[in-house]
This record gives C-alpha cells, structure tokens and sequence, in this order.
C-alpha cells in the first residue's frame, strides 16, 4: 500500500471509528483536508471558528464518552483553538485536535502562520505530539486514541508539518487500534480499610466527581448509595451521576449548593469521595470542608489523592471496579436517624427559588423548559449565572444527559458543544441555556447548527449584562458595577434571524407556554430570547473564599437596590 | 534554608520530554536549580536528573512526573547524590 501522511491519518481515524469531524481548513492543514474529502466514512462539520470545532469535539466526546476528533489549521488556527483544548484537560474530557503546521524545512523562519503550536499546547494536553515523519503516524495516532481515553481522559493534541502529509509511505499493514490501558491492581487492603470506615460511620456522606460519568459508573455508584442508604452530593460535574429525583440526592455541592446540603456536610462524619477532585468551587475555604471526616477518595488519578484534601484511605483504580470490590464489604443500612436528620436540615434550610412558576423568570424558564421537554434531552449550558440555576434547578435524569464548562468555566461552550451533542444525538432534543454575554463569545456558531439543520433549541438568558460579575460586585465591591454592565442592547432575535434561525422572544410574547411549546416543538435549531432582571441574583452563595456554611441566602439589599434603579 | 532532593527520571528520548517536565516545574512556580540529561545506553531512553528544594509540594510534583507519557520511571534521592557534586567543577567561574 502506498498513501500519504495526510490519507493515513484520515485512514487510521476512520479505522478508530471516527464519523464526525468538525474542524476550519486553511493552508497548513489542506492535505488532510484533501484527503479527508474523499473518505467515504467520514462526514466533515463546517465550523465558523477554530474554538468552536474544538467545543464541537467536546459536545460529541461528552455524551458519547468516546474520543472525538476535530481540525484546525496552523498559526491563528492552532491558537484559536487553546480554550477549547484546555476547557477538555479540565473537565477531563478525551477530544484529539490535530493542527496542520507550516512545512519543516519552514519552522523557526517566522513563516505565514507559523507558531509553537506544540510548545503552546503542552500545559494544556494530557499529551501532545509533533510528527516528524509520516512514517511516525503509524505510532502517533492510535496512541493519541490510546492516551485519550485510559485511566483519567483528557485532550490531545498532534501537530503535522505540511511535507508530513504529503509525503508519501510505503508499507503492509495497518497498525492496531489504540485501545484503553488497563493495568490497574486494586489493592485490596485500601479497600478493606475503606470498608470499615464506611461501615463504622453514623453520618456519611457520598460526594460523587465527573469520574463517576467517565468511568460508566453511575449505575453501580447508586446501588452503593442505595445499600448505604448514605446521602449523596454531587459536583457540578458529577450530575447525572444519581438522577435529582433520586431521595438520596441532596444535588450539587458547594458555592451555589441548596443551603441544606452545605449544612449536612457539616455534620457528616464519613465523605466518601468517588471520582471527584475537591475543587475549591464545591470545597469553599479547604480547612473548614467537612470538618468532622473521615475520608475516603477513589480517584483513578493518583495525583489526585491528598492534593487538596488528606484522605483517611486513598483508593487509585477505576470507580466501577473499586465499587465492586468494596459493595460486598459494606454492610446493608436502613434509613437511620442520619437519614432523618437530612429531612429535618432539608426542613430547616430549604432551597428557595424565586418565582418558579413564572416561565418567563430565571428559574421558571429551566423549570418550565425541562416540563415541556420529552423523550431523550440533553442540556448544555454556557457559563455564569444560568449555567449555576440550570445546575440547581433542572431535574437530570442520566450520566451524560448534562454537558458544561467546569473546571476551565469557558463562556462560549454552550452553543457548540450542543451542536457537537446533537451530531450524536440527532434523534435527541438539545438544549442549550445561554447568557447573552456567554453567547456572544461563539455566536458565529449558530449559523453552523442552521447548516446541519440540528434540534439545538438555545435559551438566552438576556439580562444585558455579565450577571455573575454584576452579582459579585453588587454583594462584595460595594455595588460599584463596573463593566459588568453593555449600554447596548443585542436584539439577539433579529441576530438569530440573520443566521436564518428561527427566533423567538419571551419579552414580548402574551403567552410564555405556548410560545415555549413551539419553539420546542418544531424541529431544527431555534433561538428564543428570554429577558432577565439583571438585580435577580443566584442564590446561596458562598462568597470566594469563605467556609460554605457562611453562604448568603438571599440579597438583603435587594429592595433598596431596585428603589435606586428607579430613581 | 531548604535542603536539596536529587531526582532522577527515565524518560523517552524524544524532543520535547525536557520541555514536558521543565515547564510542569516552571507553570507550578516551583524553581528547579539544576538539570542533567543525557541518552542511556539503550538510545530510545534518556536519564534526566533534577536538583530541587524540598517542599511540602514535592510529593504532588512527582505524582505529576509519574502522569507524564514520556516519562517511564521516577526515583527520589537525598541531598547527598554525588551526581551533581561531581559535574559541578565545570560550573565554577
């Protein structure tokens, strides 16, 4: 056989069950554009900025769980495509951006879009590459598959000079696909030590991490729960994990959790820790976290152990096979007086959202929404305070049902990564909760789920404003709002039209429901507008840096601030 | 003042394996005072020697080393590793 380096690489992704790529050509990167317009497998996604092929790539990695792949070309196009890469490394997310570089006889000379794309991309990478040969591609791809998805997955990134995809190799055999390393060796004493201290605790806690959905562990993470009869909290990306119905579930950790939550980890005695990573967003102030303890932390990722947070017994394996050899050690409770204590904090210190049953209000839209909403739904969300009432208040259902920006909290996710999840799902609803400061960090995308004709519905929380920094600076920088604030409106429905969208706006309408219901209804993407009172705040709140038991609850001031605005 | 850990590091003989660990040093602001590296004699390995301060940080520092795809083995030695004691005759002025 004798191919160039740009249909190898095309090949070999065909070959690891590649069908979707999104991705923008450009000089360095035609070769593989050339190549790749001949693969019968594969469909190209035409996106309208590098990042948003890289958030594409993400949306379909999150509800597959599987490694995506997306494409961009050198220079501008490689650097456009950081955020994107560095939001999966966070969020421990397995995409493989593979950029075209200017040729090598070309690097170091300052060349037309020529940039350290390797340099810039190791801190951000779970791995990166550089190919020198097309002959190295025969390694580099499948491993790329292979780093991308064993133990903890996160991004990769591989750089091809232009002569690498143009040269041309001759050889037998296709080299086997990169599979999952599996080496781990549970040890067995941990497990046992871990055991004991679950079964000798009154008041445990199980506290459920983003591991629990990349490991497919859900179903036996809720068997644990249920055998324990322990309540559970989740972190922003543990969600899905158990389904927010569940009694069990006391939902999301944390700095915007249900007051009763923070307050019941106060009294635990026991946090078993399952894939999660003790982020300072679900800890608040470190030493006043779960202050009377023990804990028990199984992470697949070793590093993870002891960084924030000492654990009593640390467990490095994978969750599901960690949880089925401890499950036969745990001994079976019934519901005690911890689970009562729960109803009685849950009594004590309710989770209050205001105006719930008004659609066109901050709650109400995401209530009113997942209502209306049938059969197999996803939610993505971009970032602030929509993406903190979404994560409060939509009632999840599955693992990988809900998609967003965690770690890196990347404003601009939304949109594409729900173009990417309805790639994958597009017998799915999609539907992404918006601000309208976050939207416009990737609007250009909207013309991208017109093209593919996507049931991407985008809800725009319009509150004119960066809400969450509106909120802190009224709450903590004695109300001075600075830049917070856009002195012009965006009329996001004529924008919408212009990307020939179907658009909708709950402002104006007489009839919240039914205008809902038809922007639901009707297949294909839509935009609907959704005006927000910029002084309606995300409530608790535990303020940056402070223990989460001093939470605010809600805005004291609030009714002196309004008496301001209308001055 | 902190005293020295020796550490030395087998990694891939590729470029970019020095850069993976300096800069996992450098972006966790943790100052790395001496390097040597080096092929083995099996040429796809190279021996990588760091001098760092000991630091409540070095344990998190190695578990990051050990996360590293090029880097295949990690052992931690004392101050008194004779491995830079004997170079640093070149590096008087």
């Amino acid at each position: 056989m004798k191919y160039t380096g740009a249909e190898i690489i095309i090949k070999l992704l065909e070959r690891h069950g590649i069908r979707q790529i999104a991705g923008i050509p450009g000089g360095a990167n035609l070769p593989m554009y050339d190549a790749l317009s001949q693969s019968e497998c594969i469909r190209h996604i035409l996106a309208r900025h590098e990042q948003g092929a890289g958030f594409i790539a993400q949306g379909q990695a999150r509800v597959t769980g599987r490694p995506a792949v997306f494409f961009a070309t050198s220079g501008p196009g490689a650097t456009n495509a950081i955020s994107a890469v560095a939001d999966a490394k966070l969020d421990s997310i397995p995409i493989i951006c593979i950029t075209g570089q200017v040729p090598q006889d070309m690097i170091g000379t300052d060349a037309f879009q020529e940039i350290d794309t390797y340099g810039l991309s190791v801190p951000i990478t779970k791995h990166n590459y550089f190919a020198r040969s097309a002959k190295e591609l025969f390694e580099i791809i499948p491993d790329a598959f292979r780093v991308a998805i064993s133990g903890r997955p996160g991004p990769i990134w591989i750089d091809v000079p232009k002569d690498v995809q143009m040269a041309l190799v001759e050889f037998d055999e296709w080299p086997k696909n990169g599979v999952a390393d599996n080496n781990f060796s549970l040890d067995m004493q941990s497990i046992q030590d871990a055991a004991t201290i679950i079964n000798e605790a009154k008041r445990p806690i199980v506290y459920v991490g983003g591991g629990a959905i990349h490991s497919e562990a859900s179903e036996s993470v809720q068997a644990l729960i249920e055998k324990l009869n322990a309540p559970t909290v989740m972190t922003l990306m543990g969600l899905g994990a158990l389904p927010s119905r569940h009694p069990l579930s006391l939902g999301m950790l944390g700095m915007h959790a249900a007051p009763f939550t923070n307050h019941a980890l106060e009294e635990c005695d026991a946090l078993i820790a399952l894939g999660a990573r003790f982020d300072d967003r679900a800890t608040g102030k470190v030493a006043q976290f779960c202050p009377d303890a023990k804990i028990v932390h199984v992470d697949i990722d070793a590093s993870e152990l002891n960084k924030i947070k000492n654990a009593k017994i640390g467990i490095v394996a994978d969750l599901d096979d960690a949880i089925e050899a401890l499950s036969p050690l745990i001994d079976s409770k019934e519901a005690d007086e911890w689970n009562d204590r729960i109803e009685q904090l849950k009594g004590e210190y309710p989770m209050y959202m205001p105006d719930l049953v008004d659609p066109t209000s901050a709650y109400g839209i995401i209530d009113h929404v997942a209502g209306m909403l049938e059969g197999e739904t996803y939610i993505t969300t971009d970032v602030g305070q929509h993406q903190m009432r979404v994560a409060q208040a939509y009632p999840f259902e599955y693992p990988r049902q809900w998609l967003t920006s965690g770690g890196l909290g990347t404003m601009g996710f939304g949109l594409p990564a729900a173009i990417g999840a309805a790639l994958e799902k597009p017998e799915a609803t999609v539907v992404c909760f918006t601000g309208d400061g976050s939207i416009l960090m990737n609007i250009q995308e909207l013309i991208t789920a017109v093209e593919e004709n996507l049931n991407v519905k985008i809800f725009v929380c319009n509150n004119n404003s960066l809400g969450l920094v509106h909120q802190q600076q009224d709450l903590f920088y004695e109300k001075r709002i600075f830049a917070a604030n856009y002195s012009r409106a965006v009329d996001f429905v004529k924008i919408a039209e212009g990307f020939q969208m179907d658009s909708f706006d709950l402002g104006t309408c007489v009839d919240p429901m039914s205008l809902i219901a038809n922007a639901l209804a009707k297949p294909g993407p839509a935009l609907i507008n959704v005006p927000i009172n910029v002084y309606h705040k995300v409530f608790p709140m535990v303020p940056p840096g402070g223990a989460n038991k001093e939470m605010l609850l809600r805005d004291r001031v609030t009714a002196r601030t309004m008496n301001q605005i209308k001055q | 003042m902190k005293t020295n850990t020796i550490l030395e590091l087998t990694v891939k003989n590729h470029s970019g394996v020095m850069m993976h660990v300096c800069s996992l040093f450098a972006r966790r602001v943790f100052n790395v005072d001496g390097v040597l590296c080096l092929p083995t004699g099996d040429v796809t390995k190279s021996r990588l020697w760091l001098r760092v301060k000991e630091d409540l940080r070095l344990e998190q520092m190695i578990l990051q080393l050990q996360k590293l795809e090029d880097v295949l083995a990690v052992r931690r030695h004392g101050a008194s590793h004779a491995v830079f004691e004997r170079i640093g005759e070149y590096f008087r002025e």
